[in-house]
């Protein structure tokens, strides 16, 4: 009696729970909504087999609960049911995928008129870097990653030598326009998370990975490592801000290109005009080493 | 549908038997053993003993993330140290050691009508080679660097680097050589399950009249032994990298402005090797509570299980598949997005017999006659997480789906539920069922009545809510969960409350464990078969049973293991080795 009750309890009070707790998705500033839709679908169907599974065997606890002179059944197999059991189930789980693998292959088709921006990890900071006039990112490779060339830019690759380079800020991005995201790291694995964007893909030294995402709305975004890279992967965030076209052409003008920032005799920074707001990776490690001898 | 008479399908034994090893002295009766009892119990005892470590473990963790900044002892490299130790000893160190070694050393040979594993000598050093394993990684916590904090997926490059605890000391050393050991006893003691399932079974005991304890430990050996040799290239690649300076895994990289002496590595590989090992683990972990939690069900609830065939082939089924579908782990990887397509298929399709699982569990309790003792509430609580945990498997195997969750607590939550939890009440029911025949003593009623709701409905309480944590966008693996803008304040709260559940449940294992060496002396006498139970485990002369476990003579099988409430029968349950037809039997050919 007591356990048939237990069982309703769970499946009332994890149905309230999902639809009266405070705690859902951030509200999103991306395209895919569609995600987000394929999850509700995902949450109806799973939420009905759940209950009625539990409930099931909460009818079963109290109705056939043992009583004295009770016997059970005796039906080693029921070919019917388990056809049918097997042919609804395959049926649920089709009404799963197939949505599923539609909006994944949305996912992976990157829009020709996709902007390309390169973001680039290494522990524990964002770089970001973009094509300069030409429309084309320079090549880069890790064994050229120096002081002056903290991405790694292939410096004799003329494509490279105006592309703009936003090492250890913001990144600014103009609300409405595809942008496929190109994923480069220069150490260990990291993975661009922004929460509110729905999308993430890892980072791979070595690699060059991407996915692609329209912002819709403009905003101040926190982006979050969501692959463990080692003491300082929680302090890894970074900010995307989403701007209007005029707000991104003129932070645009503010930053520096590859050959400026290459050229031997450059002063000041780009940091005092952007207003850096992420940690940089040696601040974070210093950080550590504090907390480590404590 | 045919009618067996007594003799029916019962052929000769075709050789003599074996003499069996005789212990002559303490030492090798009780710890240079050879009795896959005694084994069992070893195994059992290591598996527990350090599955406390990762209790602690996890209370650590959770104080941190629960109230953080409170602890300053826990730094994020003593974090991540921490949640490394936590998983490995789990998965690993615990559940797979206690599901094969402890219970398919005690169950297999008594199950099917064997006085011992095939190969006791190697059983035994199988054990030893084990606890040299367990040994090697706790020396881990005093070596110099202490233990890793790779993540217990140990992804190079980082589980190789000075960015990660232990990288650059002996930690991920001692790690990748435990689980080297590791694998070199595992297989030992695999292939003597295997030989002994395929070779050892009494007469009349065919393949299809196998309790389906027997058939879950079985599969998930033949997995293990297929699986773990891509572990153990892996770690002896990694150990390679970080020793000798190779490059398997380790692309040019630049370290904090330094440039390291590896080139050309591909760290997406060890992935794929990891995960080749890593899924089927799962069901390694998860076929032997299936095959459990049948036999507890159907015992419990005096009634057939139903649909046995159908609970063999997709044992099998959900074997074989399991080997083709490893990359959903790893979606959002960076592999070919086309993969996508593939592993997303093949991982919703594996659904379809791991729910016909569960409807026949639950249509096994249909028109039974349900005692609700603790092994039976124990597999009803394991049906309710392993149902909760399959399906928001659903949401993370159909891969577009995957790509908000993966990485957050929603993935934390759900393999928590469905391989961390369901099997673990699966290990309890199964405790609380066979303790009796291992030690003559019943555990105590009430502690065990109490063991069990706080730890299922607390269990419950840590991770249902922890899903929706992972539906807001909080990452896993994150040493604080702190200046995130996406975590509101009530979100806080509900990280607090988690960490408040997880030590009340921790508590009640402490229970459990009181209960466990309480009764081996002060328990209720059990007698020889106190749950009338049919399979052969129950139908020995002495409890426990004694070496050679059947006396002069082995049992003949008559019949299938699940003649329970059979019409016609006086009592409701007829042991597979009583002749005699009671009407029409029904037992699936």
């Amino acid at each position: 009696m007591a356990v048939a009750l237990v069982l309703v309890l769970i499946v009332v009070g994890s149905v309230l729970f999902h639809l009266l707790s405070p705690w859902w998705w951030t509200p999103i500033a991306s395209n895919w909504a569609y995600i987000d839709n394929t999850i509700i679908i995902t949450f109806w169907i799973t939420g009905v087999v759940f209950a009625a599974v539990v409930l099931f065997m909460a009818y079963c606890v109290f109705r056939f609960r043992h009583r004295e002179g009770n016997r059970a059944a005796y039906e080693p197999e029921n070919k019917r049911l388990e056809s049918w059991l097997t042919i609804v189930t395959a049926v649920g789980v089709t009404a799963l995928l197939v949505p599923g693998l539609f909006v994944w292959s949305r996912f992976v088709t990157v829009p020709r008129d996709a902007t390309e921006v390169e973001v680039i990890g290494q522990q524990w900071q964002w770089s970001f870097r973009l094509p300069g006039r030409d429309g084309k990112l320079g090549t880069s490779d890790t064994r050229d990653v120096g002081a002056d060339n903290p991405l790694g830019v292939i410096p004799s690759d003329p494509n490279g030598q105006d592309d703009v380079v936003v090492a250890a800020a913001d990144l600014h991005l103009p609300v409405g326009k595809p942008v496929k995201m190109l994923l480069r790291s220069i150490d260990v694995l990291h993975d661009f998370y922004v929460p509110e964007f729905r999308a993430k893909m890892d980072m791979i030294p070595g690699s060059v990975t991407y996915f692609w995402f329209t912002p819709t709305r403009t905003g101040t975004f926190q982006v979050l490592c969501a692959e463990l890279c080692g003491q300082g992967h929680p302090m890894m965030h970074g900010v995307v801000m989403v701007d209007t076209q005029e707000d991104y052409v003129a932070w645009l003008g503010q930053q520096q290109t590859f050959a400026q920032l290459s050229a031997p005799q450059k002063t000041g920074s780009a940091d005092e005009t952007t207003g850096q707001t992420a940690a940089a990776g040696p601040e974070i490690a210093a950080r550590l080493e504090t907390v480590g001898s404590r | 549908m045919v009618d067996i008479t007594p003799a029916d399908g019962i052929p000769p034994a075709e050789v003599a038997e074996v003499e069996l090893y005789h212990p002559h002295s303490w030492w090798t009766k009780y710890v240079f053993s050879q009795d896959a009892k005694v084994i069992a119990v070893q195994y059992s005892a290591t598996a527990t003993a350090i599955g406390l470590v990762a209790l602690v473990l996890s209370w650590l963790m959770r104080l941190q993330l629960g109230f953080p900044g409170t602890f300053d002892f826990i730094t994020p490299e003593a974090y991540y140290q921490f949640i490394t130790m936590h998983g490995m000893i789990m998965v690993i160190y615990l559940l797979t050691a206690l599901f094969l070694g402890g219970f398919g050393n005690y169950l297999i040979p008594l199950m099917v009508g064997a006085r011992d594993m095939v190969f006791p000598y190697v059983n035994m050093l199988s054990y030893w080679i084990y606890l040299l394993a367990v040994l090697v990684l706790v020396s881990s916590f005093f070596a110099p660097g202490g233990p890793t904090g790779a993540g217990w997926t140990l992804y190079p490059p980082q589980a190789i680097m000075s960015g990660t605890p232990g990288g650059q000391d002996w930690g991920i050393i001692l790690m990748l050589s435990s689980l080297i050991l590791f694998i070199i006893g595992f297989t030992m003691g695999g292939l003597n399950y295997v030989v002994t399932v395929l070779q050892g079974r009494t007469r009349g005991m065919t393949m299809m009249r196998l309790p389906l304890t027997v058939w879950g430990i079985f599969t998930a050996t033949v997995m293990a032994l297929l699986a773990f040799p891509a572990l153990f290239v892996a770690s002896v690649m990694m150990l390679l990298d970080r020793v000798l300076g190779t490059s398997f895994f380790m692309p040019a990289i630049s370290e904090m402005g330094e440039q390291l002496q590896h080139n050309g590595g591909s760290p997406i590989l060890f992935q794929h090797l990891f995960w080749f090992f890593g899924h089927p683990e799962v069901y390694i972990v998860a076929l032997p509570a299936f095959g459990i939690v049948s036999d507890l069900i159907s015992t419990h609830a005096r009634k057939n299980i139903f649909g046995y065939r159908m609970m063999v082939w997709a044992i099998v089924g959900i074997g074989a598949l399991s080997f083709v579908v490893w990359a959903h782990h790893m979606y959002v990887s960076g592999m070919h997005p086309y993969f996508g397509f593939f592993f997303a298929t093949t991982t919703l399709i594996i659904a379809i017999p791991t729910a016909i699982k569960v409807y026949n569990w639950v249509l096994t309790l249909w028109r039974g006659d349900i005692h609700l003792t603790i092994p039976m509430l124990f597999a009803l609580a394991f049906i309710v997480t392993f149902v909760n945990g399959g399906l928001t498997g659903l949401f993370l195997g159909n891969v577009v789906v995957d790509v908000p969750l993966s990485d957050t607590m929603f993935v934390v939550a759900h393999f928590h539920m469905v391989m961390g939890v369901a099997p673990i009440l699966v290990v309890f029911g199964a405790i609380y069922h066979w303790y009796p025949k291992v030690t003559g003593r019943m555990l105590h009623e009430t502690l065990g009545r109490f063991h069990f709701w706080v730890t299922f409905l607390g269990a419950y309480l840590i991770f249902f809510p922890m899903h929706y944590l992972g539906l807001m966008g909080v990452p896993r693996r994150y040493a604080e969960l702190t200046d995130m803008t996406i975590m509101t304040e009530s979100a806080h709260h509900l990280n607090s409350f988690i960490s408040v559940m997880a030590f009340i449940v921790g508590f009640a294992q402490m229970v459990f464990l009181f209960n466990l060496i309480w009764s081996i002396r002060h328990g209720r006498e059990a007698g020889g078969n106190p749950w009338r139970a049919t399979t052969l485990e129950w139908q020995t002369p002495q409890t426990p049973p004694a070496h050679g476990n059947f006396g002069k003579d082995l049992p003949i099988v008559y019949r299938w293991a699940y003649d329970y409430s059979v019409p016609g029968a006086k009592e409701d349950f007829i042991p597979q080795n009583m002749p005699g037809s009671f009407g029409p039997s029904r037992e699936p050919a």
